[in-house]
Parts: C-alpha cells; sequence; structure tokens
C-alpha cells in the first residue's frame, strides 16, 4: 500500500509540478581531469574503449569498457578521500548511509565574483549576507557554490591554469569552518573541478575545504552544471555515488528536483505510452 | 647532372592510386647480414677469419680457403665500375613501373666484384664510385653506387629516392609536439622542407614553453592528439590519415621508478598507456591509409619513426617500469614492421640514450639534446637506415648489448645499485 | 701432369630429334620429355625397354628429377642422370652418357632436354635461379641475365671495339639460316635496321639480342658404334670433348671463358685445328658469348672477334657455318633444351638429317655450351668435336 506521501510525489512530478534538473556534465574523454605535479599519482581521465558494435566482435550488440579515477567528472567525495576523515567510520562509498543521499541544498550565487576573479574566495561575510535574504542554512543541507563555472566549455579555460597553477573559485578557511561548526551542512558541492579553490594550497590549512568537511565526516560533489536553474532553496538534491569498495568517491548522476513554475506544461504520457507498445511489439515477433 | 626535386603537382583524385610494389624480397639466411647492416646504416661484407678474403655474394664458407669462419665487417665502398647498362625492360613489376633504371658492375678496392643500382651521376666506365647498403622499399639491403665526389642535389637522384624517405615535399604528423624533442623535430621537419607539418598535442591545459612558437613556422598545423583517448586518435586519423607521408610518434611518458620504489600501478599504466598503447591506437588508425599509399607518386606514404629508448633494448632498473614500456614498444614496432612491409613503407625505430630533460635529470652526462637528436631522426629519413642509435651512451650500450646482452644485463643492474 | 684421356671411339651419338618449339604451352616439362623420348625411339626402331640409360636436363620438372621421370615414363633404368648446367647440359650429358656406353655401365641412354613455357615460367624460374641471382642480381630488376649480359658486351666493346654491326651480323645470319628450319620460331627475315633500331632491353643489348623463351624439347641417342650399325641408324662419333666449370674466377668481369683452358687439348684429342670445323655450334643467348667462343675456341685471337666476323659470313653456306638450324636466337630457347638444340643441330648436319639447310660435305662439327649465369657470369663451359661417320678428319 503505497504512502500518500509518495503518491503525491510521483503525481507532482508526472503533472510537472516538480522539474528534475541534471546537476551532472557528461562523461567523455574530452572532460578535463584533476591534473598534479607529474612526481604524483594522477587521476585517470575518463577513457571508453568499444568492444563491440553490432560487428564481428559481437553481431548484435554494442558496449563499451571505460576507466576512470573516482575523481573524474562529476563526482562525489566521501570522507575517507582526505586524511582528516581517513579513521571516521562509514567514511567510504560502500559505508555512508543511504538516506544521505538525498538532501536539501542551498544555492549560493558566486557567479558575477567569479567572474570578475577567478580566485574568488567565499566568505563568512558573504554567506552571512546571503543569509539575511534567504533565511539561515539549514543543517544537513547541501551547500552549492554557484559560479557559472560550467559554463567555461572548453577546458583550457575550465582548467585556467597559468605558471603558479590553477585559478578557480572556492570556500575560505573561515567560511568552511563556518559552515561546518555553526550550521552542519551535509556537504559541499562545487561547478569547477575541485571543491576547494584552485589557489587553495597556499590556503592555512592547505585545502580547507577538503579537511574540514571529510575531517568532520562530510562529502563534496564537483564539476557540478546546471546551478543557475536551481532556486537558492527549496531544490532536492540526488546524489548517490556508486557502491565502490572502499571507495574514496565516485562519478555520479546528481539531479535535483525544484518545483516549476506554475505554467510548467505535464509530463509528455504519450511517448511513454508508444515505447511500451513498441516493446509489446517486439515481444511478439 | 641530377635535378632538384620539385613540388608534385596536385594529385588528380580521378585517377586510381598506383598500389604498392616491392623489388624482390627474398634473401638466404647468409644474406640477411647484408640487411643487418644496413638497417643500422652500415656496409658490411664477410671477412674470412683465416685468410681475410672479402666474400661476396654472402656465403656459408671462405670461397679462398674454405674457412667457416666468416666475420662481417664494415668496408667503405671504394671501387671502380667496371661496366653499366640501363634497364629497358623487366619482369619485375617494381621495376617496370620505374624504368629505366641504371645498373652498374663494380669491382670493390677490397676485392669482390658487385652488382649495384647506378646514381645518376655516376660517370661511364671506366670510372671511380662509392658504393653504399641502403634498406630497399622491400626493407633488404641493397647495393648502391654513388659519385666518388658529393654533387648537387645527389639525394634527389630519383633511383636514390627509392631507398630513402626524405621529408621533402611530404606531409608529416608529428604526435607529440609539445615537448622539446616534439619541438626541436617540427622546427628540424620543417627546415627539411616538408610541405605540411602537423604538430600534435594533448592536455591543452596543460602549457609548455616554445610550443606557441611553432604555430608560427608557416607549414605547421596544430593538431589536437592525446594518444591515450582511442577516440581522438581515431578522429585525427579520420581527418588527416589519408595525407600522412610521415608518422614521428615522439609521445613519450616517461617516470622514474623501479618496482619498489613505486607502489601500486598508476605510473606504470600510464607509461603503458601512452609508450606501448599509445603506439598500438595510432597504429590501427594511421596504419591503414598509410599502406594504400606506399606508391602514391612522389609525395608517398614512406616511414613511420618510433622515438623509442636505448632502455628497450636492455632495461635500465632506475627507470625498471619505463624501460618495460618501452620494450613492449620495440616489440609491437616489430609487429608494425612486418605489417607495413608489403607497401613499402619502413618503421624507423630511434633508441636514443637519456635526454636532457627533466626526467633523466639525475643520469650523469652526456645525455642527448633535443636539437640533435631531432636532427638525427632527419638523417635516418634521408639516408638507408632503420633502427637508429642516436648518442654516445646509446651507441655504447647498443655495443655491450650487441657483444653479450647477459653481461649488459649485468652491468645496468651494479650501475644502479 | 694429368693422365691422358681415354678416346671416345666406339662411342656414337645418333637420333637427333626435336618436340617441336611453341611460345606458350599449357602442358607440363613431362610432356616435352616424353614426346622427345617417344621420337627418339620412333627415330631410332627401339623399344622403350631397350634404354637402360637416361641423361635429363630441365628447368621446369620440378618438384621432380631425372628420378621421377623414370616411374613417370614407366622405365627401368641402371643409368641415371639428371644436368641441371643449363647451356652446357648437352656436352656434359654427352659426355656422361658416352662414358657409361663405353665402359658398359649402359647399353643405350637416352640423352634428352626439354621444358614447357607458361606465361608466368620466365620470372617464376628466374626468381628462383640460384642462391646467388636470388642475394646479389634478382633484387637490382633485371630479368635474368639481361643485365648481366649487357654488362659484359659493354665492356667487350668498349674493350675489343665491336660495334653492335658485329653482333647484328651474327643475328642476320643466322635468322637466314632460320628461315628453312622448320621448327623456328621467327620466321620473318631480320634486317641490320631493324637489328640496330629495335627495342632497348638493357643497353646495349636490344630485342634482338635475346632469345625468346618458349617450350619444347631436344634429344640424342647414344649408343656403341656396333648397335648403330646394326639398327641401321646414321650416327656420328665423338672424337673429342671438354668441359670446365667456374674457369677464371679471378676475372672481374667474364671475357673468356673455360674454353680458353682446355682447347688445346679439345684440338689436340681429337687431331684437328679450328681451321678443320666444317660447321660450328656455339651457345648464343647473346651475340657477344658467340664471340667469346669464337675466341676461346681458337678460331682467332681473344679480342679479334670482331675482326674475325666481319672478315666471315656465317649463313649455311658461308666461309664459317655457324648455328645452321638458326641458333636459339632465331629458333627459340626452350628452357634447357637451348643447351641441347647447338650439338642435336651439328649432328644433323654430320648425319645428312639437316631439316633446313644443310652444309655441303660437312665432316667435323664443333659444338659449344655454355650456362649457368650463377651471379655474374657463366660458370659452365664445354665442347665437343663430332665426325661424320664416314672415317676422321
Amino acid at each position: 500500500m503505497s504512502d500518500p506521501v509518495l503518491t503525491q510525489l510521483v503525481a507532482n512530478l508526472v503533472a510537472g509540478r516538480i522539474r528534475v534538473v541534471d546537476l551532472t556534465q557528461t562523461l567523455s574523454p574530452d572532460f578535463p581531469q584533476i591534473v598534479l605535479p607529474p612526481e604524483m599519482g594522477q587521476a585517470w581521465p575518463f577513457r571508453i574503449e568499444e568492444a563491440s558494435r553490432y560487428d564481428e566482435r559481437g553481431p548484435a550488440w554494442y558496449w563499451n569498457n571505460f576507466s576512470c579515477s573516482e575523481h573524474t567528472g562529476t563526482h562525489f567525495d566521501a570522507p575517507i578521500h582526505w586524511i582528516s576523515g581517513r579513521y571516521l567510520p562509514d567514511g567510504s562509498t560502500d559505508t555512508i548511509p543511504a538516506a544521505h543521499f538525498i538532501a536539501p541544498a542551498c544555492v549560493l550565487d558566486c557567479s558575477k565574483q567569479a567572474a570578475a576573479d577567478a580566485d574568488f574566495l567565499l566568505t563568512v561575510g558573504f554567506l552571512r549576507e546571503w543569509e539575511k535574504r534567504h533565511g539561515r542554512i539549514p543543517g544537513g543541507s547541501w551547500v552549492l557554490m554557484r559560479t557559472d563555472w560550467s559554463k567555461r566549455t572548453g577546458p583550457v579555460a575550465y582548467q585556467n591554469l597559468d605558471e603558479t597553477g590553477q585559478h578557480t573559485p572556492g570556500p575560505d578557511a573561515e567560511a568552511v569552518r563556518f559552515l561546518v561548526a555553526e550550521r552542519e551542512v551535509l556537504g559541499f558541492g562545487s561547478e569547477a573541478i575541485g571543491t576547494d579553490a584552485g589557489q587553495a594550497f597556499h590556503l592555512r590549512p592547505p585545502y580547507p575545504c577538503h579537511y574540514y568537511m571529510h575531517g568532520s565526516g562530510r562529502y563534496g560533489l564537483q564539476c557540478l552544471t546546471n546551478l543557475d536553474l536551481l532556486p537558492p532553496t527549496g531544490a532536492i538534491v540526488i546524489a548517490a555515488p556508486l557502491k565502490i569498495r572502499d571507495g574514496s568517491g565516485s562519478p555520479l548522476r546528481a539531479i535535483a528536483l525544484v518545483p516549476a513554475p506554475a505554467n510548467a506544461p505535464a509530463r509528455d504520457r504519450n511517448r511513454t505510452s508508444e515505447a511500451k507498445k513498441r516493446g509489446i511489439k517486439r515481444k511478439r515477433r | 647532372m641530377t635535378r632538384p626535386l620539385v613540388r608534385p603537382p596536385r594529385k588528380n583524385p580521378m585517377l586510381k592510386t598506383r598500389v604498392p610494389t616491392l623489388p624482390p624480397p627474398g634473401r638466404s639466411r647468409v644474406a640477411l647480414g647484408l640487411t643487418a647492416a644496413a638497417a643500422r646504416g652500415r656496409f658490411e661484407l664477410q671477412v674470412c677469419r683465416d685468410c681475410a678474403t672479402v666474400q661476396y655474394p654472402p656465403r656459408e664458407a671462405c670461397r679462398a680457403c674454405l674457412s667457416q669462419r666468416l666475420d662481417w665487417r664494415a668496408q667503405d665502398g671504394a671501387g671502380e665500375l667496371l661496366s653499366e647498362t640501363t634497364l629497358w625492360h623487366s619482369h619485375e613489376l617494381f621495376y617496370r613501373e620505374r624504368i629505366p633504371w641504371r645498373l652498374g658492375m663494380v669491382r670493390l678496392d677490397c676485392g669482390p666484384v658487385v652488382v649495384a643500382h647506378l646514381h645518376g651521376d655516376c660517370t661511364a666506365a671506366p670510372s671511380r664510385v662509392r658504393v653504399r647498403a641502403a634498406l630497399d622499399r622491400a626493407g633488404q639491403a641493397t647495393l648502391i653506387a654513388l659519385p666518388q665526389k658529393d654533387t648537387p642535389n645527389m639525394a634527389d637522384d630519383r633511383q636514390l629516392r627509392e631507398m630513402t624517405c626524405d621529408p621533402k615535399f611530404r606531409k608529416v604528423l608529428i604526435t607529440d609536439a609539445k615537448t622539446p624533442l616534439g619541438q626541436a623535430t617540427v622546427e628540424a621537419i620543417a627546415a627539411a622542407g616538408a610541405d605540411l607539418v602537423w604538430a600534435g598535442y594533448g592536455e591543452p591545459w596543460k602549457k609548455t614553453r616554445g610550443f606557441d612558437r611553432l604555430a608560427s613556422i608557416p607549414q605547421v598545423s596544430l593538431l589536437p592528439l592525446d594518444l591515450t583517448d582511442s577516440r581522438a586518435v581515431r578522429d585525427a586519423a579520420g581527418e588527416i590519415g589519408g595525407r600522412v607521408d610521415i608518422l614521428i610518434n615522439t609521445a613519450d611518458y616517461h617516470r622514474i621508478y623501479g618496482i619498489a620504489a613505486r607502489n601500486g600501478l598508476e605510473t606504470a599504466r600510464a607509461e603503458m598507456d601512452m609508450n606501448y598503447f599509445g603506439l598500438l591506437r595510432l597504429a590501427q588508425e594511421f596504419a591503414p591509409a598509410m599502406r594504400g599509399r606506399g606508391a602514391d607518386g612522389q609525395s608517398s606514404a614512406v616511414a613511420w619513426v618510433n622515438l623509442l629508448s636505448i632502455f628497450a633494448l636492455s632495461n635500465f632498473p632506475p627507470h625498471g617500469t619505463y624501460s618495460a614500456s618501452k620494450a613492449a614498444a620495440l616489440s609491437l614496432a616489430q609487429c608494425l614492421r612486418a605489417e607495413l612491409s608489403p607497401a613499402g613503407v619502413r618503421v624507423i625505430n630511434v633508441f636514443p640514450g637519456p635526454i636532457d630533460d627533466e626526467w633523466n635529470q639525475l643520469l650523469p652526462p652526456p645525455k642527448i639534446v633535443p636539437a640533435r637528436l631531432a636532427s638525427d631522426i632527419v638523417d635516418a629519413l634521408r639516408g638507408g637506415a632503420e633502427d637508429i642509435y642516436p648518442g654516445d651512451i646509446a651507441q655504447e650500450w647498443l655495443a655491450r648489448w650487441r657483444d653479450n646482452p647477459k653481461t649488459l644485463e649485468r652491468e645496468l643492474a651494479a650501475a644502479s645499485r | 701432369m694429368s693422365r691422358r684421356r681415354a678416346a671416345y671411339d666406339e662411342v656414337v651419338v645418333t637420333a637427333p630429334v626435336t618436340v617441336p618449339y611453341v611460345r606458350y604451352s599449357i602442358h607440363g616439362a613431362h610432356w616435352f620429355l616424353a614426346g622427345a623420348l617417344a621420337e627418339l625411339l620412333k627415330h631410332a626402331g627401339l623399344s622403350k625397354d631397350k634404354i637402360d640409360g637416361l641423361c635429363v636436363s630441365s628447368f621446369t620438372l620440378a618438384p621432380d628429377t631425372a628420378v621421377g621421370l623414370t616411374q613417370h615414363l614407366g622405365l627401368t633404368l641402371r643409368w641415371l642422370d639428371h644436368i641441371p648446367m643449363g647451356g652446357a647440359c648437352g656436352i656434359v650429358a654427352l659426355r656422361r652418357a658416352a662414358r657409361a656406353v663405353q665402359n658398359g655401365d649402359a647399353e643405350a641412354v637416352a640423352c634428352i632436354a626439354g621444358d614447357t613455357n607458361h606465361t608466368d615460367s620466365f620470372r617464376l624460374n628466374l626468381a628462383t635461379f640460384s642462391q646467388f641471382a636470388r642475394d646479389a642480381v634478382y633484387p637490382y630488376g633485371s630479368g635474368g641475365a639481361n643485365a648481366s649480359f649487357a654488362f659484359l658486351t659493354g665492356y667487350y666493346m668498349r674493350t675489343y671495339g665491336a660495334k653492335r654491326e658485329d653482333f647484328g651480323k651474327l643475328c642476320i645470319a643466322q635468322r637466314t639460316n632460320a628461315l628453312k628450319f622448320p621448327y623456328a620460331l621467327m620466321k620473318k627475315p631480320l634486317t641490320l635496321d631493324e637489328y640496330l633500331e629495335a627495342r632497348l632491353i638493357a643497353d646495349p643489348l636490344r630485342l634482338f639480342d635475346c632469345v625468346m623463351p618458349c617450350a619444347g624439347a631436344d634429344a640424342f641417342l647414344v649408343l656403341h658404334r656396333a648397335q648403330a650399325e646394326t639398327l641401321g641408324l646414321p650416327y656420328a662419333r665423338i672424337l673429342s670433348t671438354i668441359e670446365r666449370h667456374n674457369a677464371f674466377p679471378d676475372d672481374a668481369i667474364q671475357y673468356r671463358g673455360g674454353w680458353a683452358l682446355d682447347r688445346d687439348e679439345l684440338y689436340a684429342q681429337a687431331g684437328i685445328g679450328p681451321q678443320d670445323v666444317d660447321v660450328l655450334a656455339t651457345y648464343d643467348d647473346y651475340p657477344v658469348i658467340t664471340l667469346m667462343q669464337m675466341e676461346d675456341l681458337g678460331f682467332c685471337e681473344k679480342g679479334e672477334g670482331p675482326d674475325f666476323v666481319r672478315r666471315n659470313t656465317f649463313t649455311v653456306d658461308g666461309s664459317l657455318p655457324v648455328n645452321t638450324s638458326g641458333g636459339q636466337l632465331s629458333v627459340g630457347q626452350a628452357g634447357a633444351a637451348g643447351g641441347f638444340l647447338g650439338l642435336v643441330e651439328v649432328i644433323r648436319q654430320l648425319t645428312d638429317q639437316a631439316l633446313g639447310g644443310a652444309v655441303a660435305g660437312a665432316r667435323i662439327g664443333l659444338a659449344s655450351g655454355f650456362g649457368m649465369i650463377n651471379y655474374d657470369r657463366g660458370l659452365c663451359s664445354g665442347a665437343a668435336i663430332l665426325a661424320a661417320s664416314g672415317g676422321p678428319s
């Protein structure tokens, strides 16, 4: 017997009153991956090799094998990913409670600041300003830093490297400590290649978002997109990493449920039924 | 007088492309000794250890004293042209397509009489000539008599060009043009007269010093190319593969670990993915078109150059996994050589000693400078060899390896302790 | 000093036969050799079981050699030889067979040579001709001996002043001889202009300097003289023979052949001199080699070949009849049969069985063999002096 709350949810989805926003970049070999100094172990870029494509290697089917890092593309960081979280319980992708994969999100619009300064740091002051307009950041929610960085579609602009390294926006140490200690958020999400700013090596401590978030058993999301389609509050983010044994993270499909504008059209039910009809026809043959 | 090469006219797309044919490729095992030497750019003949008689054609026992102790020794090729002819008819398709073809009979100063191709600038018999051994289009040693002194445009001789892979007026792909060696190769190939040089580069967000300068060379066309991405290699081949005459694979992922010095497989996998699988991807995507164009006019597909390493011959334990990846690439390059040989496309393997770059920082000199290595690659293309060992270290390790591979193995292990 | 060689008394050569030459044939070599053997038996009036010795030469018999032919043709023999010596095989076969019959190892030895010719036979034969050719000649583009003989011809012309007209004179004379010979494949007269202006093959060699490969066979029978007379067969006597392989190996380029080493012995054993020769058969794969044989067999001094050619005529009625059936240059080269062609023609001339023009009063004939361009020179040389059966010189 289905619960009225869930039935209502489905009805709202079908009626188009709740929209699904895809927060995920496409996984392809062109998508840049994080690059570390050459002496260190590197994250693999996404690579995909055809196994067969309706040919002599497999006449009726097409499939691929792929490889990548746990931290390639739009991905989830688990607490065990950072040294500060290495001993925490339930800190790997297979032990994180599944309930944590659905959570509300607050979206902080830093797009103008990031456009003006690639090294823009999110501060406590910015957070307090935001809360004045949108209310207190609830505990257990994602804090997503919208910078429109995902609109940089070329890998050179996305990486934004020069002789001093990477230049992408992120939070400063104090802001992270605030979100962890004062607001008990679920985790921090970014459109750039890391949750920490590109130059965060030089902050104290280095990489404060990784250090404090994972050090307190919290999570990260990176390479998000379409944050500009989310309201400042009220979106529900579904972000469930692959259940990798001892995993430090994984690429994932991150989506958000948002209330649709009042005049949004209902979902096209006819298309669904056609697909079903086709399936039945195939079986008869 | 040899006429200098001129840029060929544009190919008529309505005409069938000529399919490659080869000069007769069969040789007895003992004659392959000539090929083995020519592959390294040397002209060697058997010399009897007991009576010093020089032998030709190659044989199993001394023609003078029957001794079976015959050693291959370098010869300077000086000799006298006794008689010459020009073929106007041949039963062999390769020569039928290339007549008239000059041949000569030369009495070498060291003794034997040889049949040789005759360079156009050699004067009528009797005259002095220099005989050289080069690899022909079938990849076998062949002898060519050159005039005693170099003549203008000598390399442009029509017959000599059938033994070389001159980049002049050809289109060349250099797979990684970002590294210092890659940049130097682009410059050297452009200076050698190539019509078009594709400068391949991966990881566009990673800038390397000097790369931007390449775009200002008129023949250069920058080409995104990541050898670890199969789809990207296929797309690049789809775009330019049908025009590549010479492919120079300079991509090289070099780290400095043996087995114990680096936990996990990540680094070794990255070395294999670039150095071995990168070559495999390139070969799968680019070789078929090159095979079809082995006889496609003056600017035919003609060579595939692999930047290997002297470490490919014998593992250098401090760079142990890198050495293994280069050894894997060497074996694959031999496979590629066999697959390209029916088309007359030569696979040239380059085995430099340590290059003077950041990954060889701790190795003592002499280290080879990128510009010098690039120039050696161009020389190999212009010559008739297929295995080159640039630099003093490479030459020394090669000599030790040829003398006894096991002793070199021990010496390299000792040097790394 | 070597021992005195035995004379060939009581051994004779007879039954000169030819299987007509054709340009191409779908038959194998076995067909032509069988045809030659059958012709021999018919000509000699012998049944097959009377043949107890066989000498075979063929390039295209592979994978068979002579022994395969015994079963193929149903022969039971007590003497068998296979002579892979190209243009010298006729002379060498004669030498082998003659000693076998002379010593009683065999009574009747059939000597046969023949080859087929398919459109690609020649090229395939060349590719596997010899190890040295495969390693050091064939890769350079000349099919077969053309380049090697172009070198020799060029060198000879430069060294001794021979002109193309001299070679042409020989070729034209042979063509004239061939016009009467029923088996000749070249049937049109040849003029000097045609010879000089013909298609270049490998300069200075042009089309009419080269033989035409074809299919065919030639054969003869070696018997005891008594048996030949019993059978009523006209025969020729063997006065002397010579054979040499790899003569003058240190000559940088071949300008003389093994005959120069052995000719004194050839004439001494025969008891005659070159001036006594009524009909000459040279091995004529290229005209320059005919000149070389004329010099080395003593018809003139080394280097005087051109002058000798200019001073003489070589048709059947000439001052020195040479290659009176036309030679290979006008009849065709049926592979190994080319090594028999000259000898068979001399036998015909000496037994009054000439099929074409007959040399009047031919008493003494000299047949010369040369062949096997293993690398850069012909390794085999040989010659035989035969006499008509009416008595010596």
